[in-house]
This record gives structure tokens, C-alpha cells and sequence, in this order.
């Protein structure tokens, strides 16, 4: 078993997956996307990786290496098209909507007249976002026609592709915080309730964390959200929810390299190791892995066979962790999402 | 100047780029690590590990996100 982490800086949160790697026991080598270079026709450097997991900060940069390492037959955790599913709001919402999962009302709209009904059609207050990015910037809260015509505006003066792109949200008059859970397969592991008083809430801005109960809703509803966006099987996934006053919860973001690092604490709950874990449970040993496959799918796991190598080798930590459900990943479910 | 044997472990302090407090690490970074200045706050990011260097950290890029 050989996993690589590739990343760009690295942060509390690379620095934590790395120490469970080793402590662990699992070979691993860090890849650093800016330094990378992929000679398209030759995958024989990357071979012998079982699994690549992402933790790049640009997402540009991670869906361009990721897509390399999936054709040449490297499983990557998150997949591209889970990165694509929760890197950008409108595919997220379509899913959500598709699945028919709750989530905040939404519409799209690619020019500003059009925006503008966008706006009147979800009603004031409306949020509009937009559809990449994080850490809770760039949000922009209209109260009326004279605002959201300003915000409009604005945003197209502005220039950039994306904000062409009008992704337009009913206001979720939610209590003073928000839910995020950390999804590990389909498994809701833990989650942390962030208090705000200001209505974007995100810890990146400071928000103050405590533990946030795991009921079957929100089994449930995490359960069935990384299901939209990753198929059976699921990903690592942060995944935030809203508390709609009368309508119970509703999935708000999805996101693919989540941060964790202060949420150990209050859960009490290893996040890194159960990320290592479940990676390491999922992944094919090397020497089962066949060729890659032409769909640039990783092949699901067909053997427990252990990897003498490795002083854990994955069948190991299946048995020791009672991760058997796990080995049933199915990677190629996934094509729903494509 | 190759780092032999004899050579003592490198260095784990650093000056801050932005307001030259000098920076102690706890244990021995990795290149590409972020570290942040007790004294302003700075993210620095290590360039090089052998001798320790670090640089300020990029801003926020328009398609980072978690
Ligand atoms: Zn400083």
C-alpha cells in the first residue's frame, strides 16, 4: 500500500494526514502540485501508487493533476468528479435537486436582465453567490430591486468569467449558526455547530465551534448528499447544513478537501485517521491493480489480499477496524455524476 | 556544501519576513509547510529547509476553496 498526498502549501490539516500516514504505518510520499510535471504518454512513475489523496488549495491545479492520475489508472480521493461535483455551486445544487435532497431554492441566470428575474423570482432577501469559491467571500445579500440591481451590476462590471454566471438563492433566515458534518464514505463521523452573529458563518472567518450531535436526519441526509455527489461509496466530504425554520435541515455546500483541524477537539474525534483509514480500506492493493482502466475510473477493490511490504497492510486494518463494510466501495457507480 | 553526518541538525528558528521576529519551530518542517509569526500574524510559507527560509504566504486565490 502506497499513498501519495499531493498538495500545494502545507497546512495543520496536510501535516495531521501525513503524521496518521505514518503513524499508520503505510508508505507514503508527498507530491507537491507545484512541481509536478506529467509526461502524458508514460504513466510509469505513478504506477506503483495505490491512491493519491488531494490537498491542493487551488482547485484548478488539483482537478489538471487528478484527472492525469485517474487515466493513468491511480485511484484519487476526492475523485475529479467529486472535486467538480462540490467545486462549483451550481453542479452541486443540480445534484442536490436531482436527488431530491433538501437544499436552499435557486436559480441560475447568465445575463444581467436575466439575473435581475432570477432575483424577483426567488424573492427578497435573495443571496447571490458566486458558483466557485469559498470560505464564505464574495457573498453578496440583496434587500430589494434597488440592490439587487446594484450587486448585478457590479458583478458584471467586474469581468470575470464566473460572475457571468448568476447563481441566485433564497435567504435562509437560519439561527445565529450552522451545521458542518464530516463525511467519511457515507458515514456522518462527527460534525461541529459554528456560532455566528453575522450571517455568513464559516471558521475560516472566525466562527467559535462546538460538537454537533450526529441524529439519524442528519445521518440520513449526509448519507444521501454524498451519494449525489460521489455515488455509492461517497467521499470525504465537509458537508454544511442550514436549519430552515419549518422545514428541517438543508444542505447548503458540499466541500471536497475540507478543513479540520479545529474541529478535532471539539468532536473529539480523529478526523485525519479516519480519513487515512477509509482511504487505505478502499483503495486496491498495488499488486491487484490491474491496467488502467480506459474510463479513468479506479477499479474497485478485488482482493484483501495483504501487501507483505506495509507493517499494516490493508487487509489488516479492515479486519482490525471492522472496515469490512467499506471494501464494497463501488467506484464505477459514479458515472451518474459525470 | 553537502550536509554530512557531522553536521548538526538544521536550524528550527527563522526570522518573519514581514516584521523580522524571529520565528521558532517545534519540530522540523516540511518544505511547502505554512507557518504563522506569533508576533504579526503572518503566514509564512518554508521555501527551502536546508538552510530555513521562508517567504509570505500567497493570498487567497479566486478558485481556492475547501
Ligand atoms: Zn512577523
Amino acid at each position: 500500500m502506497r499513498i501519495a498526498l499531493l498538495h500545494s502549501r502545507i497546512r495543520v490539516e496536510e501535516r495531521l494526514l501525513l503524521d496518521e500516514l505514518a503513524s499508520l504505518g503505510i508508505d507514503h510520499e508527498l507530491i507537491d502540485v507545484r512541481e509536478l510535471v506529467f509526461d502524458i504518454h508514460d504513466a510509469s512513475r505513478w504506477t506503483s501508487l495505490d491512491a493519491v489523496i488531494d490537498r491542493c488549495i487551488g482547485q484548478t491545479q488539483a482537478l489538471a493533476a487528478v484527472r492525469v492520475f485517474e487515466r493513468f489508472g491511480v485511484r484519487s480521493v476526492n475523485p475529479a468528479s467529486v472535486i467538480e461535483a462540490c467545486g462549483d455551486k451550481l453542479t452541486t445544487s443540480l445534484l442536490m435537486a436531482r436527488h431530491e435532497i433538501p437544499t436552499p431554492r435557486t436559480c441560475i441566470a447568465l445575463d444581467e436582465a436575466s439575473a435581475l428575474a432570477a432575483v424577483e423570482r426567488i424573492g427578497y432577501p435573495a443571496v447571490l453567490k458566486p458558483t466557485t469559491g469559498s470560505w464564505g467571500r464574495l457573498l453578496a445579500r440583496v434587500n430589494d430591486r434597488d440592490a439587487a440591481e446594484a450587486v448585478i451590476e457590479h458583478k458584471s462590471t467586474l469581468g470575470s468569467v464566473q460572475h457571468s454566471v448568476f447563481y441566485v438563492q433564497e435567504y435562509v433566515p437560519k439561527p445565529d449558526r450552522d451545521l458542518r458534518v464530516f463525511v467519511v464514505g457515507e458515514e456522518a463521523i462527527c460534525g461541529i455547530v459554528r456560532h455566528s452573529a453575522h450571517w455568513i458563518t464559516n471558521t475560516a472567518r472566525g466562527g467559535v465551534a462546538s460538537v454537533l450531535e450526529i441524529t439519524p436526519e442528519i445521518r440520513d441526509l449526509c448519507a444521501r448528499a454524498a451519494r449525489a455527489v460521489a455515488g455509492s461509496g461517497g467521499a470525504l466530504l465537509a458537508i454544511d447544513l442550514l436549519e430552515a425554520p419549518g422545514r428541517g435541515l438543508l444542505v447548503s455546500e458540499i466541500n471536497h478537501t475540507m478543513e479540520f483541524r479545529n474541529s478535532i477537539a471539539p468532536t473529539g474525534v480523529n478526523i485525519p485517521r479516519r480519513m487515512i483509514e477509509w482511504v487505505v480500506a478502499t483503495s486496491p492493493a498495488s499488486a491487484a491493480r490491474g491496467p488502467a482502466p480506459s474510463t479513468g475510473a479506479p477499479s474497485a477493490p478485488s482482493t484483501l489480499t495483504p501487501v507483505p511490504a506495509s507493517p499494516r497492510s490493508r487487509a489488516s486494518l479492515i479486519e482490525e477496524l471492522k472496515l469490512g463494510h467499506w471494501a464494497a466501495f463501488d467506484a464505477h457507480s459514479r458515472t451518474e455524476v459525470a | 556544501m553537502n550536509p554530512t553526518a557531522s553536521t548538526p541538525p538544521p536550524a528550527l528558528s527563522v526570522e518573519c519576513t514581514e516584521c523580522a521576529a524571529s520565528i521558532t519551530l517545534e519540530r522540523q518542517p516540511l518544505c511547502g509547510e505554512i507557518v504563522r509569526c506569533r508576533e504579526c500574524r503572518a503566514e509564512l510559507e518554508v521555501t527551502s529547509v536546508s538552510p530555513l527560509r521562508v517567504e509570505l504566504a500567497p493570498e487567497v486565490e479566486e478558485d481556492w476553496g475547501e
